[in-house]
């Protein structure tokens, strides 16, 4: 256990692109790293991510280990824990930090497992007890309702961090990292679980998690309809429509425009939520937000207690006038 | 098709957030007024089993590691149309990490013996863990899919829609394996009256860590690799400011106004 040391942060990338949790791990990394006096280093892993090192580097990573192989284009579970673990018996580090994305929630505990460690997902808070140098991992739990600190026994500590939870490190082109290849002697035989077909089923508009304004619609919407209301306002604030798990279960709107726990986590400037009661489950994923504003006909529904401003009323009824008053406020 | 789905027994997800309270003392949650239920991911989890018992033949059985675990609440899956349930009923088994459950259950798998599939929710209400049916697969060696919304099996392998945040994958996937399924899998089906008659009469089977061979000292708090330090609930500020006005119209256009002051819009 005294041997591990340093945090490691899986960079992943996406359309060769760096995913926004790839800044974000390696913000909180640096912060870890420097309470620990330890090295911060990255790992890539996919097919062309070469070209993503130096922006790794840029953003803080002293070493940058770097897996690009066909194999990897897309991610498949096997292959990508067969990498993991050959960098980790290089590396030995005491933290390993991955995004709670689609990847991440996969990756995270097969890795942590297959290092004879354990997990902690979703983390929104992490930070290294000064007493002894353990990382202190805050998560959720009770679909929001409470939070937990959890420590790990075993090492490394392996953690997925939540959208959006942490401060994303800033590039510094100046910084240079070391770049160290990893050949983990994939074959095709490395797939166990085969990816065959991706399908897209993406909103048009505005990406939900980039948008900087959501509007999202509850059960209180009632239907397919109801929510064309809400994309007139989305379109004019340049924002992007959500919904709660109910309207997203009965097929009003697809799955993936749910946000929740289980669903998207949301971070925007301002959060308008429409005939939705506020569960934890759904706070869960737009607590973040800058501004909530709420529309509810039941003063009591816990929406209000979350948000900033609130009108109590007939969503059918002020939803129409608040849209003419903002298009008219927007064009003067 | 032999297919071996994990449920948990929780405290209810969807009671009214007043009535949830944790004991600092003990560091666990309760609700007030509310019956524990099947944990909702669990009841996809059966969901998924029947539907390929039906498309291909074959036996469900239903596994449920706890303490003080309700019979009428953990008979669901039988009533729902499992099998077979076996409890894993223990003080020896609980108070442990997603490591220490998931050894009891893949000792207890071992010891059901034949599985083509092990299924489980994709996370429990309780936990929001989202790690047993992960480490069930490492623990046995065998490949998993996770967050799966919909199932279909081939000739010594799945054909499976794993959902992520732009779509779902399709994913081919050697059997035996490990699922972790979804709600867009599709609402779990009610229990009919025959049903619960049948549940009413099974029996479960109780298995204790010497029926499954393990050493306690691996299982429940003691086995754990991650230990909880602290539970608490977050505190919430709760000022809003309620915008009104003579009629909901100009309620909303006070509001638009409210926020353009603000510099919000």
């Amino acid at each position: 256990m005294a041997d591990n040391m340093g945090v490691l942060v899986f960079c992943e990338v996406t359309n060769g692109k760096l995913a926004g949790s790839a800044a974000e791990g390696l913000g909180i990394g640096k912060q870890l790293a420097a309470s620990l006096g330890q090295e911060l280093n990255a790992v890539l892993i996919g097919s062309g991510v070469n070209a993503n090192a130096d922006m790794v580097a840029s953003l803080g990573a002293a070493k940058v280990y770097v897996a690009d192989d066909p194999i990897l284009k897309d991610y498949q579970t096997d292959p990508y824990i067969q990498v993991l673990q050959k960098v980790a018996a290089e590396m030995k580090p005491a933290i390993l930090i991955l995004g709670q994305s689609s990847v991440g929630r996969d990756l995270a505990p097969r890795i942590a497992f297959r290092l004879g460690s354990s997990a902690t997902l979703d983390c929104i808070e992490l930070a290294i007890d000064p007493a002894g140098k353990k990382l202190l991992m805050t998560k959720p739990v009770y679909g929001g309702n409470a939070r937990a600190i959890f420590t790990s026994v075993t090492m490394p500590q392996v953690v997925t961090i939540r959208t959006k939870a942490m401060t994303p490190a800033q590039p510094d082109p100046s910084k240079k990292g070391q770049v160290i290849k990893v050949d983990a002697g994939l074959t095709p035989d490395s797939v166990k679980a085969k990816l065959v077909n991706k399908v897209a089923q993406q909103a048009e508009g505005v990406r939900l998690e980039d948008a900087a304004v959501v509007v999202c619609g509850g059960r209180g919407i009632g239907g397919a309809e109801g929510f064309k209301q809400l994309d007139e306002l989305a379109k004019l604030l340049k924002g992007a429509t959500g919904a709660s798990r109910p309207p997203c279960d009965n097929g009003w709107l697809p799955q993936t425009q749910q946000i929740g726990l289980t669903g998207k986590i949301v971070a925007p400037e301002l959060y308008i939520a429409i005939a939705l009661s506020g569960s934890s489950q759904h706070m869960s994923g737009c607590s973040g937000s800058k501004t909530i504003v709420a529309i509810n006909k039941d003063p009591e529904a816990n929406i209000f207690r979350e948000a900033r401003f609130g009108v109590v009323g007939d969503w059918k009824k002020i939803l129409p006038a608040f849209t003419a008053k903002v298009k008219e406020l927007l064009a003067a | 098709m032999n297919l071996i789905v994990c449920v948990k027994q929780v405290i209810d997800p969807e009671a009214p957030p007043a009535s949830f309270k944790i004991d600092p003392a003990t560091n666990k949650a309760t609700v007030q007024g509310a019956a524990p239920v099947i944990d909702p991911y669990g009841e996809y989890a059966v969901e998924a089993s029947l539907k390929i018992k039906e498309a291909k033949g074959g036996k469900v059985t239903a596994v449920c590691l706890g303490t003080a675990l309700q019979r009428e609440v953990v008979k669901k899956p039988l009533s729902m149309g499992a099998d077979d349930l076996v409890l894993l009923e223990d003080e020896a088994y609980v108070n442990g990490d997603t490591w220490s459950t998931a050894s009891a259950l893949a000792a207890a798998i071992k010891k059901i013996g034949a599985y083509d599939i092990i299924l489980t929710g994709r996370e429990a209400s309780d936990t929001n863990a989202g790690q047993v049916g992960p480490a069930i697969a490492e623990i046995l060696g065998i490949p998993c899919a996770t967050i799966v919304k919909k199932i279909e099996i081939l000739d010594g392998k799945a054909r499976v829609e794993r959902m992520v945040a732009d779509g779902y994958e399709v994913i081919e996937i050697p059997l035996p394996c490990v699922l972790t399924i979804t709600n867009e899998l599709g609402e779990p089906r009610y229990p009919t009256i025959k049903g619960i008659m049948m549940a009413k009469r099974k029996e479960p089977i109780v298995w204790k860590p010497a029926d499954l061979g393990v050493d306690a000292a691996k299982l429940g708090a003691s086995g754990s690799r991650a230990k909880m330090a602290k539970l608490f609930q977050p505190v919430k500020e709760g000022k809003c400011e309620i915008i009104g006005g003579d009629t909901p119209e100009e309620a909303a256009a006070k509001l638009a106004m409210r926020l353009r002051e603000a510099k919000v819009l």
